[in-house]
């Protein structure tokens, strides 16, 4: 896979949703988000809970169809009609919950709904063997090396574990963009380290890769460029480098409440010789 | 890719020291059926005792084979429903309609018995693609989709039967050819169905655990939306499934039929639960996601040795159902037990190994 890295600015995105509106009802969860997504970029989409960003990438990945907006793969404008359609174009999401079968094997799970067959029709067999080397080398090479038999069932990995089969399944699949729905909110340090070396693995690979979190610290590793959603809409869209933690913090939080309670703080801190208040 | 497989085996071999004792275990853990194996040897072992000898001749095996044979071939594809996240309790009223159906056509009306099986047959898979297609495109419950169509099923059998019949009950006769494919005795006592269903177990143990299209089934029971995601058409599945139960159950309405030269309309309903406790004790996980064909086998000897050894006991009979009852709640628990340790187990956690010790 060519790696050559396109200035970004120039280039064609792989992917580029315009004013893209989602309503459940009469409630609106997204309006007007427009998005770019580059090869070997990791976009990081950013923002507090139910802010809209599971819903965003639902539409990128064809389980939901917006309200208005288009999409484009590639600079070719496209309707996902299902999540069928949006692998074809070669997109693959990890959602948050779920995505693996926790009572089928790894080996299994690894290739659903492309099982590798061998012998004759109409005998043809699962090839057993050769989807769990593939599914346990695919893992290894993800750094996964505890996971040596493919016939585990996925529901006893760690979290981490399951994020890699996951994310080597689409590699392995030839997926050009990934999207990762907060792959690292239920994981400790470590394991959340692991999955980030992973993202950074994939975006070495030129995969255009989302990467949805709430967590700035991890966005901030591995990010090349971030998108921040407050309430459905974008509120903020920029490069590595050109914000701080504390702007970004802030951001997401929704800008004034962060303002306020610095407010506070200070008010507290003045009135009480800079010290701050006790908790408990 | 060949050469990156082969490649990679070496390494993957290095770090399993685990034995051949450990692997056996471990796969044997890892097994769906594997409470199911000892409840069905548990029972059999305990009826061999109070049964007295009557229980261990081929008489007493036939009784059980004999029930186990019938609804053994009901029971497979109910599990696979279930495995794919499906009920379907619309089962009892197939049994009854496609009895009448045949009864009617050759019997009462006297067309060719060929022909009363086809039609027969053909209303077994109809309904089972009108349950697929309204669980599919509704999304209601199956549970109450088929609660629905077997309570319709059972009133139009009935309704037509008196209209055609002015009768509940309806007599046949399949002539020879029919008696020796689908309503003899073999050697006065082992009902045809038994080799029935070792034929279905066989083919559908091989579309299942051999062939790729169980990888389906296991997938759309495990994650309905991660496995339409990964293209597997999950609605037509569904729909194919819902099309086994219909025709399971059809085939055995005949073969009731034809053994007891006889249709009534209020026959087979016994195999609406007795065909989901079959399933249950063989393994198959209620929300799906989780099973055997082999477990379900086994779930549906136990099923049919508790059922039929308690006549060999000497005891009231009465008591079947409460020693029924009573298994079914513990085979339940066990099966969780193995399937929480098929979870936690891997070859190389050191758990494992003690735990062998
Ligand atoms: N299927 C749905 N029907 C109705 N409301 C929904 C649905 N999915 C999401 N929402 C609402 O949309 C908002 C955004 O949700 P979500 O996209 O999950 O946010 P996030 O992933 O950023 O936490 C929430 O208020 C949520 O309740
Ligand atoms: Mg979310």
């Amino acid at each position: 896979m060519a790696t050559t890295q396109a200035a970004p600015s120039t280039a064609t995105p792989l992917l580029r949703l315009t004013d893209i509106s989602m309503s459940f009802g009469s409630t609106q969860v997204l309006t007007d988000v427009s998005l770019e997504v580059n090869r070997g970029e990791v976009l990081c989409l950013l923002g507090d809970n139910g802010a809209g960003k599971s819903t965003l990438i639902k539409i990128m990945s064809g389980v939901y169809q917006p309200k208005s907006g288009t999409i484009e793969v590639d600079g070719k404008p496209v309707v996902f009609r299902s999540p069928r359609d949006t692998a074809a174009h070669g997109i693959a999401t990890v959602h948050q919950f779920g995505g693996t079968f926790p009572l089928m094997t790894i080996g299994r799970s690894f290739f659903v709904g492309a099982e590798p067959e061998k012998g004759f029709w109409p005998l043809r067999r699962f090839d057993r063997r050769y989807a769990n080397e593939t599914a346990v080398r695919e893992m290894r090479q993800l750094g996964i090396t505890r996971v040596t038999d493919g016939d585990r069932l996925v529901g006893g990995l760690s979290g981490g574990e399951r994020q890699a089969l996951a994310i080597g399944r689409a590699v392995y699949f030839g997926a050009s963009i990934l999207i990762l729905d907060e792959p690292t909110a239920a994981l400790g340090v470590k394991e959340a380290a692991h999955v980030l070396r992973i993202v950074m693995g994939a975006r070495a690979k030129g995969i255009a890769v989302v990467f949805i979190t709430h967590q700035v610290t991890h966005a901030l590793t591995v990010g090349d460029h971030f998108a921040v959603l407050i309430r459905g809409a974008k509120a903020a869209d920029f490069r590595k480098g050109e914000k701080t933690r504390e702007e970004i913090t802030d951001l997401m939080a929704g800008g004034e409440a962060m303002a306020e309670l610095e407010a506070e703080l200070e008010a507290y801190e003045n009135a009480h010789e800079g010290h701050v208040p006790q908790i408990g | 890719m060949t050469s990156q497989a082969a490649q990679a085996s070496p390494d993957t071999r290095d770090e399993t020291p685990a034995t051949a004792s450990g692997r056996s275990i471990g796969s044997l853990v890892r097994r769906p059926e594997t409470g199911a194996l000892i409840g069905t040897v548990g029972v059999f072992i305990f009826f061999a005792i109070f049964g007295g000898k009557d229980f261990v001749t081929p008489g007493g095996a036939s009784s059980w084979l004999n029930v186990a044979g019938e609804l053994g071939i009901i029971a497979i594809p109910v599990g696979l429903l279930m495995i794919s996240g499906e009920l379907d309790l619309s089962v009892g009223s197939v049994v009854a309609a496609s009895s009448m159906v045949l009864a009617i056509v050759s019997g009462f009306w006297g067309a060719p018995v060929i022909v009363g099986i086809a039609l027969a047959l053909a209303l077994g898979a109809a309904v089972g693609l009108i349950n697929g297609v309204i669980v599919t495109r509704t999304r209601v419950p199956s549970f109450i989709v088929t609660l629905a169509t077997q309570f319709a099923l059972a009133g139009l059998t009935l309704g037509f039967s008196r209209l055609l019949t002015s009768n509940v009950s309806v007599a046949i006769d399949a002539g020879e050819w029919g008696h020796l494919l689908l309503g003899q005795l073999i050697g006065h006592q082992f009902e045809v169905a038994i080799f029935w269903w070792a034929i279905v177990v066989v083919v559908v143990g091989w579309i299942v655990h051999v062939a790729k299209f169980g990888n389906w089934i296991f997938a759309i029971g495990g994650d309905l939306e991660s496995a339409r995601a990964a293209g597997i058409p999950t609605n037509r599945v569904k729909v194919a499934l819902y099309i086994g139960t219909g025709l399971g159950a059809a085939l055995v309405g005949v073969m009731e039929t034809i053994l007891y030269n006889s249709a009534q309309v209020a026959k087979g309903q016994s195999f609406v639960f007795n065909s989901i406790i079959a399933v249950v004790i063989g393994g198959v996980l209620l929300t799906g996601g989780y099973g055997s064909v082999f477990g379900i086998v086994l779930g549906t000897l136990t099923f049919s040795i508790v059922n039929q050894g308690i006549y060999y006991t000497g005891w009231n009979a009465d008591w079947a159902s409460l020693i029924l009852g009573v298994l079914l709640l513990a085979a339940v628990l066990m099966n969780n037990t193995f399937r929480k340790m098929a979870l936690s187990y891997s070859p190389s956690a050191p758990k494992a190994k003690k735990g062998r010790g």
